[in-house]
């Protein structure tokens, strides 16, 4: 080594606004902004407030386990099982309640039911130290095919009772966006200003020194695993209020969303890195994305495509962010 | 290394154990799954399965996954039906090197975006999964190929043989099986591939071009899917944009880690795999002849996989790798 060489942080502290500008959540609110005036040069509709939030409640359940997926990919794993979790537990919930059960004790089997989902993914990948990708990847084919056994190709009609959660408006947004921007706020604090919510960024960022300070990595990467799975049971019961039957097919390719959301937002997919607010604006950008291209009469293959080109995209921008700002 | 043998053979044998008593309940239970005629029945299914299982396989074993494989069949089988529909003129074999050349630059793309960008290659291929099924229904117009463009010798490679009355198609599935395993145990590259699935570091110290050895793994995956492409049109004697290959990846993967390829990298061996693909054809063929409904098919996959990760994580008590790999 040589004797003179400047240490690492010996660097001068930047100015609040140069550490905003490469921070990744101000480039998806740029590209927001961007999204918002190309889309209104697009169509006049574009800009109709209502018009956004119909189109919003569509992609609001994938939104919301978004925000849950955020803080496990913080925490270094991941859970592709999600979307299966939530057709799984609306085909659980839709067939007990078809087959004469109340309506409350159909809603906590159906919730039950993602709460043990979420447990499984835990035992499989804290218990046994599997892999978080295969072991979602099995879970996920598992989920979706229970499914399919239970429903078969059939629909099943959802009590008319239960249906039309999106028709219900809470402060001018439909219930699934004001169930969404809620959600946001309260876990934006907790993984922002908690002790819970900093240890999880410390075991991302190195799980074993997280480990050598006491941090009870296990317990909270479990209890992150039953949140996800929680969230994607209350997700798949609103989109059978919305849709008013259940199919096995609910929420299929809901996983790349989720994934795109939390992606876009900035949150880094080796773990440590991320923040709620950069989902939150993430899952308006691709609301505002995929809206513009059923504007603009893309066929359903392009949007596809787009999405597919996004997700690499956006993961490629977020590492370049995030390694010139730790120069 | 006489001790990794003998485990590896206990490996292989486990599974084989597993093929016979399986196949002995069946037959228990049903007497008519013993004959020829069922062999005949699995023979015909795994075919698809095994040749875009031996890319994997290679994938898996230097310590990536490719969940694209299902929709570069698709996307290769669609190029090359529209090739027999639009080009009926051109000699049909050439429809082979058109869906392997393909595949392999698709394969190449995803190993381009692993190794230059150093991203996960979970992510990266859950991204073309998409990207390539959205560019069949571009290319396709959305429209399928039907039985009628379809040559009909290509159509036989499935009925008629060479020798023994063993279909093409089974003969070059075991053809592709002989050459993979050859190329893994007696070649510089094969062994590189495993060095580099044991330790990357270490073999790039050791003189092994990571980059170049990624990216040909992933190549050979991809064009071994486009391989099972045209296969698919033999079989099947028809594409479509969006049937064909949907879900396959996950046989693959079911198969690759049912035969004892570990998903951390580094162990695996051919034999292991095509057990594996034979086991999953068995349980496929004995389904219908036990009366279970096709709809529970993707279930058993699941369940299958995770079932092979908690016997793999049983055999091998070794520690986790991260679930997000960067070569």
């Amino acid at each position: 080594m040589m004797p003179f060489e400047t240490p690492r942080n010996a660097s001068p502290v930047r100015p609040v606004w140069q550490t905003a500008l490469v921070r990744p959540e101000t480039m998806t609110f740029i590209l927001l902004i961007a999204a918002l005036i190309g889309g209104s040069l697009l169509s006049p509709f574009f800009l109709d407030l209502s018009y956004i939030l119909k189109s919003f409640v569509l992609s609001s359940e994938f939104a919301i386990v978004a925000l849950f997926l955020t803080m496990v990919i913080i925490a270094g794993e991941i859970d592709l099982s999600a979307a299966a979790n939530m057709a799984l537990s609306a085909c659980l919930f839709g067939w007990v309640q078809d087959a004469g059960l109340s309506l409350p004790l159909s809603i906590a089997v159906g919730l039950g039911a993602g709460v043990a989902m979420g447990a499984l993914n835990a035992v499989l990948i804290l218990g046994l130290q599997l892999p978080s990708i295969i072991v979602t990847i099995g879970t996920l084919t598992l989920y979706r095919g229970l499914a399919q056994v239970i429903a078969g190709d059939k629909s099943i009609r959802i009590d008319p009772d239960f249906v039309g959660l999106d028709d219900i408006f809470v402060a001018g947004l439909p219930a699934p966006v004001a169930i969404f921007v809620v959600v946001s706020v309260i876990l934006a604090l907790v993984l922002g200003s908690t002790l819970f919510g900093r240890q999880i960024y410390l075991i991302g960022t190195n799980e074993t020194a997280a480990r050598h300070v006491g941090v009870r990595a296990t317990r909270i990467k479990a209890i992150l695993f039953l949140l996800v799975g929680g969230a994607s049971a209350v997700a798949g019961l609103m989109t059978a209020s919305r849709l008013g039957s259940v199919r096995y097919d609910l929420g299929l390719g809901g996983e790349l969303q989720m994934i795109l959301m939390a992606m876009m937002g900035g949150t880094y997919i080796f773990g440590g890195r991320g923040t709620i607010l950069g989902t939150f604006l993430a899952a308006w950008l691709l609301v505002l994305v995929m809206t513009g291209m059923i504007v603009a009469n893309w066929l359903p293959a392009w949007q596809l495509c787009a999405l597919g080109i996004l997700l690499v995209v956006s993961i490629i921008a977020t590492n370049l962010i995030y390694s010139r700002a730790q120069r | 290394m006489t001790g990794l043998r003998s485990i590896l053979m206990r490996r292989e044998a486990g599974i084989a154990l597993v093929i016979v008593l399986f196949c002995l309940a069946v037959g228990a239970v049903k007497p008519q799954f013993l004959t020829p005629n069922s062999l005949r029945i699995i023979l015909l299914l795994v075919p698809l399965i095994l040749i875009a299982a031996m890319g994997q396989m290679l994938v898996i074993v230097a310590r990536h996954v490719d969940l694209s494989v299902g929709s570069i069949l698709g996307l290769t089988a669609m190029a090359a039906g529209m090739m027999f529909r639009w080009h009926p003129e051109i000699w049909w074999p050439l429809a082979f090197p058109l869906a392997i050349g393909f595949g392999a630059v698709l394969g190449l793309m995803n190993g381009a975006l692993v190794t230059v960008f150093r991203l996960p290659a979970i992510i990266v291929t859950l991204g073309t999964l998409n990207f390539y099924r959205g560019l069949t229904f571009i290319l396709s117009d959305a429209k399928q190929i039907d039985r009628q463009y379809v040559p009909g010798a290509l159509k036989a490679m499935s009925q008629t043989s060479p020798i023994f009355g063993i279909p093409w198609i089974i003969l070059i599935a075991f053809a592709v099986a002989g050459l993979t395993w050859w190329f893994s145990m007696h070649t510089r590259l094969g062994r590189q591939i495993y060095a580099l699935g044991s330790n990357p570091v270490a073999a790039g110290l050791r003189g092994v071009n990571v980059t170049r050895v990624t990216l040909i793994v992933f190549a050979i995956s991809g064009a071994l899917a486009g391989l099972a492409g045209i296969m698919y049109a033999s079989r099947w004697g028809f594409v479509n944009p969006s049937n064909t290959g949907a879900g396959f990846e996950f046989q693959v993967i079911a198969a690759v880690v049912i035969g004892g390829v570990s998903i951390n990298g580094g162990v695996g061996s051919v034999p292991g795999a095509v057990l594996g693909v034979l086991l999953l054809g068995c349980v496929a063929a004995a389904l219908p002849l036990l009366g279970i409904p096709g709809t529970t098919q993707n279930a058993i996959y699941g369940a299958v996989i995770l079932l092979a990760l908690v016997v793999d994580r049983l055999v091998r008590r070794q520690g986790r790798a991260h679930p997000m790999v960067s070569p």
